[in-house]
């Protein structure tokens, strides 16, 4: 078996974000281990992202409504948690949690529980409609973290102490990024084994050609409604890393600018690319570093940038460095 | 008293209507005539009502503002289809939204450069200043009616310009047949942008006429855009019947279930408790009308001819 | 000239209509498709063909009639279902997933056949029991030196033989091919021919055919559909001779 030139890359890609916190606290700069734990949670809920939209061609401009879920998953349950009030449900109650491993997994079901309904009704269409419905379905979910005073409202919630993990201490910067780059490479492993499975294939052949599909019997409709569920709760789960990275969780993880970002971090790096979303969340998190340390006025560059990739690079950075992408 | 109250947010549902129809209907002509999405359209809208609130600061009249802003966005549109919006027709709809993203970036920011952070604030002009007596014993703003009043105007025209005028039967060719149409001698380019120009100043417009009820600042323009997408969705993409349907039913929806919502569920529920569950149903509840639709009937109420 | 559909008929549809507008693409059509034979579709361009295949497997909706598929009505079903039951097609315009290889083409077709698309894990290319039956089809077809071609990449003629590729891997009971000839050289015709003159002792087949050298070499029975009406029906040598198909069709002024 070769090994082609996109895996070489991949695995370069993959020890650079693994060495960056190492340099770092070599260097004395222990800030960039944030970043770096930055890049690999904006990197996840783009891999997710990239399951709906690279393989699938489901154009989502409403990921910030998964993302945010996550969120406040996390801030939710370990509020309650600090607060030892649980849940009330009428006939049980259930208690907070600040253990990782239970949050990450009440975000998954919640991640996925939006998406299936989201994707149900928006799944009907296609095209554009299929990018307005998701983006003013994902502002929905934005306006109701603002008016629902309960978890904060507009102000947001803090997590007072990052949650736990077991046997870990999270709270040294390194130990949570070495968690977040854990879950990013095991996300990553996941959407391999999908892309080549029979979903995958059924997924990839509805981009291409919806008719074709059907003809052979597999109707697109349910193979799509799974992979925007499963790509619904990859960034749920990188919403609940990325609140416990800032200890914080806010409406604007739901904003419009946030479900763009996910889309131009893929861009970046290269659609239906397996490593295009981490490559172009490593390259979006370095620019808004080094330019945002330069000008407040980073975002205008950004927007030349991105304009002159999509214009002139359609392959993002991995189609630069690879070439185009191929498919056995 | 509770008469003259819903009277007035119906007027108010209204106005929000007439609003999101200038948005609706700009984006519409463009995907239908087109086939283009633009999330800039926000910026168009962000661009009038800057463009309106400077120059009525520097002039001292509200009515040169005004029409600034048709000049500024028009201009805007026209510059941003030469430059971008062009290279984009034949390329998929994730370039499109891609590098509309990036325009949003770069006037939300090149505003920000220019006008800086804080938010301009704009007069309602004193020709509308005041309020009218309303039927219930109450009175209402005389510039939210004038905002109806110009909102009902531009549709009369829009639907005048596309049925009547050489400019209407070339964007109407140009929806059924883009190829038809450049073989009918006519200059598909200068076509294109003169549609984007129009939609534009059909965008800037609401900015200008908005701004002076509201503050004029960065990132007014999304939010609408958004709402202007709900309408486009319920309405048919394509058609600027559905986009006056849906902006109507949006505003009229928006206003009063922000209004009826808190006292229905007050019924029900200690008041705190209603204004609570009520307010946050009703900010969700245009949506909920999208879907209802959506699931009735997937291509809006009007869809447009060719599907 | 109506047809009744015999004990050994697959397919048979019944009393079908459709209208664009004020345009009847489909008026009132009857006619079945029996085992073990080729039943050629003919007509002129715009005789509601294609419309016709469209309604049978499922992507247009008829305004009226049956469809009866392996004794069972399967006008309420989608496209898929119809696929899954056993409907082959080949499209007129070829319709493949142009960035698969054509390997990957077929083994959609296979994968479809053995059940779950939800399957999650293992990678398909290293699944014997996908690549091996879809390999089988492309040899079948002569395509197997090219299956690691991407579909964009294939010649016309190479894409319809992919079509029939696909339907064969489907494990199709009948076979609705679209002018599956269109396109092709007369060496890719003669071959073709011979390839669906065999097929037909595997499922029977509908053809749509403008190549009236091979539908009179291959076709058990013609049926003419002319302005969306089947004008005639019968075996090749009635067809021939029929002074109604001779004025609406061939042109002949008798």
């Amino acid at each position: 078996m070769t090994i082609s030139r996109e895996t070489v890359i991949n695995l370069a890609l993959a020890l650079l974000l693994l060495a960056i916190p190492y340099a770092a606290i070599q260097l004395g700069n222990p800030f960039y281990v944030t970043l770096a734990t930055r890049m690999a949670i904006l990197g996840l809920a783009a891999v997710g992202l990239n399951i709906a939209l690279g393989l699938g061609g489901l154009v989502s401009f409403g990921h910030a409504a998964f993302f945010g879920v996550g969120g406040y998953v996390a801030g939710i349950l370990a509020s309650h948690a600090m607060s030892m009030q649980p849940f009330n449900f009428g006939l049980f109650t259930l208690s907070g949690s600040n253990q990782m491993p239970v949050i990450w997994l009440v975000a998954l079901v919640a991640g996925g529980l939006l998406a299936a309904a989201i994707g149900a009704i928006s799944l009907r269409t296609s095209g554009v409609y299929f990018i307005m419905i998701t983006l003013a379905f994902a502002q929905m979910t934005y306006y109701f973290a603002i008016s629902w005073p309960a978890y904060g409202g507009e102000d947001g919630l803090s997590i007072l102490i990052r949650n736990q993990f077991p046997g870990v201490n999270t709270m040294v910067p390194l130990n949570y990024f070495l968690i977040c780059y854990a879950v990013l490479i095991a996300a990553i492993l996941v959407s391999m084994l999908i892309r080549d499975s029979r979903f995958g294939a059924a997924l990839q052949a509805s981009r291409q050609n919806e008719v074709r599909v059907a003809s052979v019997g597999i109707a697109p409709f349910r193979i799509r409604l799974a992979a925007f569920v499963i790509s619904g709760m990859m960034t749920a789960l990188a919403g609940a890393l990325y609140a416990d990275l800032n200890r914080f969780v806010s409406p604007s993880m739901l904003s419009w600018h946030m479900s763009g970002e996910f889309i131009v971090l893929i861009i970046l790096g290269g659609v239906g690319r397996l490593y295009g979303p981490v490559a172009g969340a490593m390259l979006f998190v370095m620019f808004e570093f080094l330019l945002g340390g330069m000008t407040e006025r980073w975002q205008f560059f950004l927007g030349l940038v991105l304009l002159g990739v999509v214009l002139f690079a359609r392959g993002g950075l991995i189609g630069l460095l690879a070439g185009r992408a191929r498919h056995g | 008293m509770q008469t003259a109250l819903f009277i007035e947010q119906i007027l108010n549902g209204l106005q929000l209507g007439v609003m999101l129809f200038l948005m609706a209907a700009g984006l519409t002509l463009i995907f239908g005539v087109m086939g283009l999405i633009n999330l800039a359209h926000g910026s168009l809208y962000m661009v009038g009502a800057f463009a309106c609130a400077a120059v009525a600061a520097a002039t001292g009249s509200f009515w040169l503002g005004l029409a600034a802003s048709l000049a500024a966005a028009a201009a805007a549109g026209a510059i941003m289809e030469i430059l971008v919006i062009r290279r984009l027709y034949e390329r998929d709809h994730l370039d499109q939204v891609l590098a509309t993203f990036a325009l949003i970036l770069i006037f939300s920011e090149g505003t920000r450069w220019l006008f800086g952070s804080f938010p301009l604030y704009l007069d309602i002009p004193k020709l509308l200043q005041g309020t009218v007596p309303i039927p219930g014993g109450s009175r209402y703003q005389l510039y939210r009616l004038a905002i109806i009043g110009v909102g009902v105007a531009v549709a009369v025209g829009l639907f005048l310009l596309i049925s009547k005028t050489r400019l209407g039967m070339r964007i109407r060719a140009g929806e059924s047949d883009r190829e038809m149409i450049g073989a009918l001698g006519v200059d598909i380019r200068t076509l294109y942008t003169v549609v984007f120009a129009l939609g534009a100043a059909l965008a800037g417009l609401a900015g200008a006429m908005v701004g002076a009820l509201q503050s004029v600042q960065v990132g007014m323009g999304e939010p609408v855009l958004i709402l202007a997408f709900v309408v486009i969705v319920i309405g048919g993409i394509g058609s600027i019947k559905g986009a006056l349907v849906g902006a109507l039913l949006v505003g009229l929806v928006d206003t009063m279930g922000r209004f009826l919502l808190p006292q229905l569920f007050g019924m029900l529920m200690p008041p705190s408790q209603a204004g609570l569950v009520g307010g946050a149903l009703a900010s969700m509840l245009i949506y909920i009308v999208m879907a209802f639709v959506l699931a009735m009937r997937p291509q809006g109420l009007f869809p447009a001819a060719k599907g | 000239m109506v047809e009744s559909s015999g004990p050994d008929a697959v397919l048979s549809i019944r009393d079908l209509c459709k209208s664009f507008g004020a345009l009847k693409a489909t008026d009132h059509v009857s006619l079945d498709l029996r085992d073990g034979e080729i039943h050629a579709l003919i007509g002129p361009n715009g005789a509601g063909k294609s419309t016709l295949i469209h309604q049978i497997a499922g992507t247009l909706r008829p305004d009226a009639g049956e469809i009866d598929f392996l004794g069972q009505p399967v006008g309420h079903l989608g496209v898929a279902e119809r696929a899954r039951l056993g409907l082959g097609r080949s499209f007129q315009v070829s319709s493949l997933a142009p960035e698969f290889s054509a390997l990957r083409n077929v083994m959609l077709a296979v994968q479809s056949r053995q059940g779950s698309s939800f399957r999650f894990f293992r990678p398909v290319m290293r699944d014997a029991s996908l690549v091996d039956p879809a390999m089988a089809a492309l040899e079948r077809v002569g395509l197997k030196d090219r299956a690691r071609i991407p579909a964009a990449e294939l010649s016309h003629g190479e894409r319809r033989q992919l079509e029939i590729a696909i339907a064969l891997a489907l494990g199709s009971r009948a076979f609705l091919l679209d002018e599956p000839m269109a396109g092709m050289g007369p060496e890719g015709s003669r071959q073709l021919t011979g390839f669906l003159d065999r097929l037909r002792g595997e499922a029977p087949i509908l053809l749509i055919e403008h190549d009236m050298d091979a539908v009179f070499a291959l076709a058990d029975r013609v049926s003419v559909l002319v302005y969306g009406r089947v004008i005639a029906s019968g075996s090749v040598d009635e067809i021939r001779n029929d002074a109604e198909v001779r004025r609406a069709y061939l042109g002949d002024p008798a």
